[in-house]
């Protein structure tokens, strides 16, 4: 698809409903009580991809939303990123947990380099120098 | 203690001590400690420099001193190219755009893009209260209005919440919202309620309020489709005791998108006041910030209005207003609003009614963000402004306003067979993935029980165990699914997997996303474009009839049936004979009682529930014990107690009547007075009795003897007679003016008691 979504084609879902896909490639179509049952439907196909979330965010464009349009783009790198490593990152952001501006830093080179995220990854160097600005490399008990 | 006859008080102030009001506590107002609604001498004035398409300075605070608010807002909310366009307007014409409906929406949306907190602030506190409520209607993203419930109980036992969330989904709430007593039965609490929101229908969207790792994983296992709990802070400090910041949030809301759950964040007034750490700064002030935060995280919506901080910011002055108004900023950031409307912020019934009228006529994407759908004491978030024990109160008030609140009423056979189902459900799933074995009292308890306290069922360390097996066996909703289907519960298996294959399109991450009628409506393909009268949501007449419906409501077969029942007692204990045309007398021991023309014929009692023929024997009795005559005559060209009356004083050879009614209203008059000048009379026949009807008669006598009696009065204690009896009254009185014709002539009537 070349043109850019507009507010018609929303819901993806309704519009088109063969194209929209499951991480495993199945259709909504496919996704069926009976697959399920069969066991040809699993938690892998019930997640949302990063396909689906760009497409989300070129509609949220078109109705003059950007911001919520990078919060999809966003979204969309960390798709596949484990979740035991959003957590640690989540958790490396929290107030005094880095100790050094370079540890966040760190984990943004590995958003950047290793899954593909340089949406991410800017936004962890944007909170590395802030953090840094207003003193938050501090112990916190 | 004060004595009750203390000389020098006016005890109305000891009636007022005694009314719940008293319960609520006020605050003064004072701005240096944090307690101001709208203004603070430390708010800023709205400013912004620009310098080469960065902001230089915001809100009187230079580049290098912003927070970490300040600079998030800066990088990530402002549009530098509307900036200067939108903050050099005037506020006071920003503020009569915001109401004037021949501004388009979307035209506002565009300069809120521009706009600092300060200045965001500057406008809306410009309006009042009918303005901000008119402001947010037509703002409001989605045209369509919704509402959320809470889902909880004070057990956490699994089998009630299968049942109220399968409740909550008949009432027609499109958000439910779990937490627990005990924080380890998150799982348990999250599969319960899955389980019973797929019963009767599919699409109503539920979380699972816990700690925010666990809320995610519990997402990520399919249980839940949305979140809230992400909370933001318009201080810096109270963001860092909040242990957060607006870059670790925005990242968690990255994260939620990033798993197809649909997130809004949460603030409110007041939050920084009950963390100490409020910079002198008015609540509105500081929302602003919060809610400009929020628009520049790039979530969706807020959850708003006060929140946890409600009942504290209802104790300022202007407190209720400025809910409002921080509510009007979160729509016009374009912002999905769950209105608030939620922590219960009064003892006073009154308070409530007043605090959801303007949400509940106006709209919102989500009216409250958790009404208690469960009794007070289940609720586990704290009791919310309406709960369960108000559900009718609030399905009333949509049906006074004719106004959308998002609900409708559920007649009790329906209700009674989903609490069934849904715990017929949750006992199969849990039996099947050998999580537990509900007995048949257990379910039954549940099915019945209006709430826990009434309950044999599971126990919090029972749920514990469920719960954390739940967690430790990878159980997803695809076993869950399976557990149903194997069972027989076919429909109820595909409602979950439908609810859980909404993340794979992910349309209902755009804002104010819901479902109704199984497709996603959102502020996409459901844009509020309110415009003026005939525009924006209406409610279409399906919808009006659906409001209507609640439950006891009388027509005039309902009356006329409860008569009929009477009827047949009624002719076993009095008989009434025509017997000839009612003529003036001249016998001066005559008392004339004048009945109405459906007296004894198609009614049967007063509104009071006593017996005609018991009224009529004691006016009698009364009457004869003073040595006088009754003379009974009904009149058939009126069915007025005045005119019933004056008609039979007129004939009445004492010059004396009665008047009565069938529902048992009567007047005693005299030949000669004007028609509504009475001798006497009973309007509140509801609570009036056979000792006041046997001294009506008493006193009709007296009168005929030339008396002057003390009047018989009927105390009332105030009760709303009218709210009670007049939707009765009116269809009773049009039973008796349908029997009237013009001219017609009173009969004499001969009475004759049986018993």
């Amino acid at each position: 698809m070349t043109r850019k979504l507009t507010l018609a084609d929303y819901p993806l879902a309704e519009t088109r409903s063969a194209e929209v896909k499951g991480t495993r490639g199945k259709s909504l179509d496919d996704i069926s009580l009976d697959a399920l049952l069969n066991g040809d439907v699993t938690m892998e196909d019930l997640r949302i991809t990063p396909k689906a979330l760009a497409d989300q965010a070129e509609i949220s464009r078109a109705a003059n939303r950007p911001t919520l349009a990078l919060n999809f783009e966003r979204a969309a790198e960390l798709v596949n990123v484990p979740q035991d490593f959003i957590m640690s990152s989540y958790e490396l952001l929290r107030p005094g947990r880095a100790k050094t501006k370079q540890q966040i830093l760190d984990v943004a080179k590995i958003f950047r380099n290793q899954h593909k995220a340089p949406a991410i990854a800017a936004f962890f160097e944007e909170a590395a120098e802030i953090y840094e600005r207003r003193g938050l490399y501090t112990h916190r008990f | 203690m004060v004595s009750a006859d203390n000389p020098n008080r006016w005890r109305r102030y000891a009636d007022w001590d005694e009314r719940p009001l008293r319960l609520d506590k006020f605050a003064k107002e004072d701005p240096a400690n944090g307690f101001s609604a709208f203004s603070s001498p430390a708010d800023p004035k709205p400013s912004v420099k620009i310098s080469a398409g960065s902001i230089v300075s915001m809100d009187g605070v230079l580049a290098h001193d912003f927070d970490m608010i300040d600079e998030f807002i800066a990088r990530h909310h402002i549009d530098p190219a509307i900036a200067e366009e939108a903050m050099a307007m005037n506020s006071g014409q920003v503020a009569r755009m915001l109401v004037d409906m021949n501004v388009p929406r979307e035209a506002l949306v565009r300069l809120a893009h521009g706009m600092t907190p300060a200045k965001l602030a500057d406008v809306v506190s410009r309006l009042n209260a009918l303005e901000i409520a008119f402001a947010y209607s037509k703002m409001r993203a989605r045209k369509t209005p919704g509402n959320q419930a809470h889902v909880t109980n004070a057990k956490d036992d699994p089998l009630q919440l299968a049942a109220d969330a399968a409740t909550a989904v008949a009432f027609g709430f499109d958000e439910i919202e779990t937490t627990m007593r005990v924080s380890r039965n998150a799982w348990s609490n999250a599969v319960a309620c899955a389980v019973g929101s797929a019963v009767g229908r599919w699409g109503t969207l539920f979380q699972c309020s816990s700690e925010e790792a666990e809320e995610l994983r519990i997402g990520m296992a399919g249980f839940t489709s949305y979140a809230e709990t992400v909370s933001v802070y318009g201080t810096e400090k109270t963001f860092i005791d909040g242990d957060d910041t607006p870059w670790s949030k925005a990242f968690l809301a990255a994260a939620y998108a990033s798993r197809g759950i649909k997130m809004r964040c949460t603030s409110g007034a007041g939050s920084e006041l009950l963390m100490g750490f409020h910079e002198s700064k008015s609540l509105l002030y500081l929302e602003a910030r919060c809610l400009c935060l929020q628009r520049g995280m790039g979530v969706q919506g807020t959850q708003n209005g006060g929140i946890d901080g409600a009942p504290l910011t209802a104790t300022i002055p202007g407190g209720v207003r400025e809910l409002m108004a921080e509510n009007l900023i979160a729509v016009w950031l374009d912002l999905e609003c769950a209105s608030g409307n939620d922590a219960r912020s009064t003892e006073s019934e009154i308070r409530v009614g007043a605090k959801i009228l303007p949400y509940l006529i106006g709209g919102s994407d989500l009216i409250c963000s958790g009404f208690g759908s469960i009794l007070a004491y289940d609720n586990s978030f704290n009791p919310s402004l309406f709960n369960g024990e108000e559900m009718e109160d609030y399905l009333v008030l949509q049906r006074d306003f004719e106004a959308d609140g998002g609900l409708t009423p559920l007649p009790e056979s329906k209700a009674i067979d989903l609490r069934r189902k849904a715990v017929d459900c949750i006992a199969a799933v849990f039996e099947e993935l050998e999580l537990g074995q509900p007995t048949a009292d257990m379910k039954q308890s549940v099915v019945i029980a209006s709430g826990s306290n009434e309950t044999r069922s599971y126990m919090p360390r029972e749920v514990a165990g469920i719960s954390e097996a739940i967690k430790d066996r990878g159980i997803t909703v695809v076993d869950v699914i399976k557990a149903l289907a194997k069972r027989g519960f076919r429909e109820e298996a595909e409602n979950l997997l439908n609810v859980v294959k909404l993340r794979v399109s992910g349309d209902y991450l755009q804002t104010s996303a819901m479902v109704r009628h199984g497709k996603v409506v959102s502020a996409i393909n459901d844009p509020n474009t309110y415009q003026g009268p005939g525009t924006g949501y209406r409610v279409s007449e399906s919808r009006r009839l659906e409001i209507n419906s609640i439950r006891d409501v009388l027509d005039q077969d309902e009356v006329l049936r409860s008569e009929a029942m009477h009827e047949k007692e009624e002719a076993r204990r009095i008989g009434y004979r025509v017997i000839g045309e009612a003529l003036p007398s001249d016998d001066k021991n005559e008392i004339v009682i004048g009945i109405s023309p459906a007296f004894g014929l198609k009614l049967f009692q007063t509104t009071a529930s006593h017996r005609l023929s018991d009224i009529l024997k004691n006016m009698i009795t009364a009457i004869e014990t003073r040595g006088l005559k009754a003379r009974i005559v009904r009149f058939n060209h009126t069915a007025d107690t005045s005119f019933l009356g004056l008609s039979a004083a007129r004939l009445s050879g004492s010059g004396i009547g009665i008047g009565i009614q069938a529902k048992g209203t009567a007047v005693i008059h005299q030949r000669d007075r004007l028609p509504h000048n009475n001798l006497e009379l009973f309007s509140n026949a509801p609570i009036t009795q056979l000792e006041h009807y046997k001294g009506f008669g008493a006193n009709a006598a007296a009168y005929a003897l030339g008396e002057m009696p003390e009047p018989v009065v009927v105390p009332t204690r105030g009760e709303a007679m009218g709210s009670r009896y007049h939707a009765r009254v009116a269809l009773i009185y049009a039973i008796e003016t349908a029997l009237t014709s013009e001219g017609a002539a009173p009969q004499n009537i001969e009475v004759k008691f049986k018993l």
